[in-house]
């Protein structure tokens, strides 16, 4: 067992990737003699040296196209974009490319690479560095989307998205990079993509979250239990594709749902799920599925940033309004 | 003070003027006649392909198809000169060279009838399918370059773009990347003076595109790219200088594209025909033939026997082609992922099924 925050516990799901599977290798802007803005490959390129952590030219659409192209080759490039707000120029890449290779070869050639960029607002950053748009990338096929919410579960899905033979954007939580110490079993295991994880039963209500907003609605979990109402927290985890049975079986349960997301809310996986309980348990529902989220709006810059971030106390209102609906 | 701190220059290439003479000494180590021989059947091949393709797509058996009509000699030259452990990675226009590579007949036309398996070549299981978006494939080309040098093994990439690509921000990141990692990339920019229906005046202000890989501090050549001889030697040049550590080449193959962009194109519709006129006086396949009549004792019975020859092959690829069945429906979901994701289950099936109810898509056509 060992004590660490996210970011260390991915710079731990690295080195032990890369420790475990010569096949791996890092490259982007910065992560070799830097270790990475946030530190995310700190000591890594010292480690295994500059032929396995490659600091690349400044150019992110070249980034994912050299992962690409190594992926076809057998390696596994884990490739990281400095910040979500900056990997826009990279999208043709990953939806023409990246998710198309197996199909449109029949399998013939596959791109098992990793895609990991910070992202969320809440840490007073400049503009365009604090974006949650996930949604983009959820909506491309042949590729994953997963998003931690805690650093064991950031060492497992790390370790798994790496180990995964398709192509997958992980996303992480930067607010929450160094928010939480969390004692977790680094025993090398990655942990299930394309499941959701039940981080607290409940008998009342279901309430969805990922990411950075997970923190959120666990605080807002305990303070309806004080009230005497019972939440069950589902962390969507993977969110493309996502696992709709756990999050149905626990509706169906407790017949009320609240989905808490940071990104806008406007085209969001909020609405997608919401609309996937809508088709199969809208029978088992006592009240409308209510979303807390990011306003469709632009991340505001640092001074007005925690108004657009869902609050704690916004999701227990949303939540008392759905156990108080007729 | 202004000094001059760097100066570059341009060179040209070419071995045979338009009739097939020679313009001046050859060097010792010119195609051999044997695989100029080879080279000259299958830039017979690629145009009696090209020409039965526009014409199954003319008469509704196949999809839309660009035509490489007037560029045989760029396609099959630079593949000539590739071993069979390089990689080659097309853009959409490179039949000869697939052909070259072996891809099947089948294959190609099974892809432009628009189905997948013909990307899952036989043949040369790790070269990159055709790529559609523009100069996309070249950064792909420097990702496996980079993976050939991480194992130390003595292979090249060879990555075909336009002249259209090369104003493309990926030309430039690619060649960027070669460069700084020097990386056995052969790029081939293949001129062939339009990009749809913007000609190559309005791509660039720069004097060649060759030019374009001094910015990166890689070397080039403009290469005659209707002349097979100069085409194979630069390009095996440059791919044996690449394999032994040497670094990115960049060659712009200066030819004309004869025919339209795709079936779906009028080029009369932006351009003249007295241009296309001019070029047809530039034709690479007469002027190999010619080559080989005067140096490799070429007969008409060899002509007649090569014509036959590729026909007979190509009418078995067609009727193959013809014959093809359908790919279950389910293939649309089988290939998505390494495994199929739980979550996709459901629509799966219901391809399935809606095969069965509606198999010929009477509601779209």
């Amino acid at each position: 067992m060992s004590e660490q925050t996210l970011i260390e516990a991915v710079n731990l799901a690295l080195l032990h990737a890369m420790e475990q599977d010569e096949e791996v290798v890092l490259l982007g802007e910065d992560v070799g003699a830097n270790g990475g803005v946030f530190r995310a490959t700190d000591g890594l390129q010292q480690q295994f040296g500059p032929d396995r952590v490659m600091d690349t030219p400044l150019a992110e659409n070249m980034i994912a196209g050299l992962a690409i192209g190594m992926a076809a080759e057998g390696l596994k490039p884990v490739a990281e974009i400095q910040f979500m707000g900056f990997i826009y120029p990279a999208l043709d890449q990953i939806i023409s490319h990246a998710g198309r290779l197996r199909n449109r070869t029949r399998g013939r050639l596959s791109c098992p690479m990793v895609l990991r960029a910070p992202f969320g607002a809440g840490i007073h950053a400049p503009e365009h560095h604090s974006e949650s748009t996930e949604a983009l990338f959820a909506h491309m096929p042949g590729v994953r989307v997963v998003i931690p919410s805690s650093p064991g579960r950031a060492y497992g899905l790390l370790l798994a998205a790496i180990a995964d033979p398709d192509p997958v954007v992980f996303l992480e939580p930067k607010r929450i990079y160094r928010l939480v110490k969390e004692e977790f079993d680094a025993n090398r295991e990655p942990q299930p993509l394309d499941v959701c994880f039940t981080l607290r039963s409940g008998e009342d209500i279901t309430l969805v979250s990922w990411g950075a907003s997970v923190v959120e609605t666990g605080e807002a979990a305990t303070q309806l239990a004080k009230q005497g109402i019972s939440a069950e927290v589902i962390d969507v985890a993977t969110v493309s594709p996502i696992d709709m049975t756990t999050i149905l079986e626990s509706v169906a349960k407790t017949g009320r749902c609240v989905i808490i997301h940071e990104a806008a809310r406007s085209g969001g996986i909020g609405a997608d799920i919401a609309a996937g309980i809508g088709e199969h348990c809208l029978l088992d529902l006592l009240a409308p599925v209510i979303r807390v989220t990011g306003y469709d709006t632009i991340v505001p810059m640092a001074r007005m940033e925690h108004l657009y971030l869902p609050a704690v106390d916004q999701i227990v209102t949303a939540a008392i309004q759905t156990m108080e609906f007729e | 003070m202004r000094t001059a701190v760097a100066q570059f220059e341009i060179e040209h290439l070419g071995f045979l003027d338009p009739a097939g003479d020679l313009l001046g000494e050859l060097p010792a180590d010119i195609g051999s006649l044997e695989q100029i021989k080879r080279g000259y059947r299958l830039m017979v091949l690629t145009r009696l392909f090209d020409t039965r393709a526009v014409n199954l797509q003319r008469t509704g058996q196949m999809g839309t198809f660009p035509s490489s009509l007037g560029q045989e000699a760029v396609t099959v030259g630079f593949s000539l000169a590739m071993q069979d452990d390089d990689r080659f990675l097309p853009s959409y226009r490179e039949h000869g060279a697939q052909l070259c590579r072996g891809v099947t007949l089948l294959e190609q036309l099974l892809y432009w009838g628009g189905d997948e398996r013909g990307s899952d070549f036989q043949g040369p299981r790790k070269d990159f399918p055709l790529s559609v978006p523009i100069a996309t494939q070249c950064l792909h080309a420097t990702g496996i370059a980079t993976a050939i040098k991480l194992r130390g093994e003595q292979q090249a990439v060879v990555v075909c773009c336009g002249d259209g690509a090369t104003s493309k921000g990926d030309f430039y990141e690619a060649i960027n990347v070669a460069g700084v990692w020097n990386l056995p990339v052969l790029f081939v920019v293949t001129n062939n003076h339009w990009a749809i229906s913007v000609p190559r005046s309005a791509q660039s202000k720069a004097e060649t595109l060759a030019q374009k890989a001094i910015a990166a501090g890689i070397d080039s050549l403009q290469v005659d790219g209707n002349d097979l001889l100069a085409m194979e030697y630069a390009s095996r040049q440059a791919l044996e200088r690449a394999r032994a550590g040497g670094g990115p080449f960049l060659i712009e193959a200066l030819t004309y594209r004869m025919g339209d962009h795709t079936t779906a194109d009028d080029a009369r519709r932006y351009r003249d025909d007295e241009e296309v006129s001019k070029y047809w006086q530039q034709d690479p396949i007469p002027r190999i033939k010619a080559y080989l009549v005067a140096h490799a004792g070429w007969s008409k019975d060899d002509e007649e026997a090569l014509q036959n020859d590729c026909k007979q092959q190509l009418e078995q690829a067609v009727k193959d082609y013809l014959a093809t069945e359908p790919q279950p429906p389910e293939a649309m979901f089988d290939y998505l992922y390494a495994n199929l994701p739980e979550a996709y289950a459901t629509q799966r099936q219901q391809v399935i099924d809606k095969a069965s109810t509606n198999p010929n898509g009477a509601d779209h056509e």
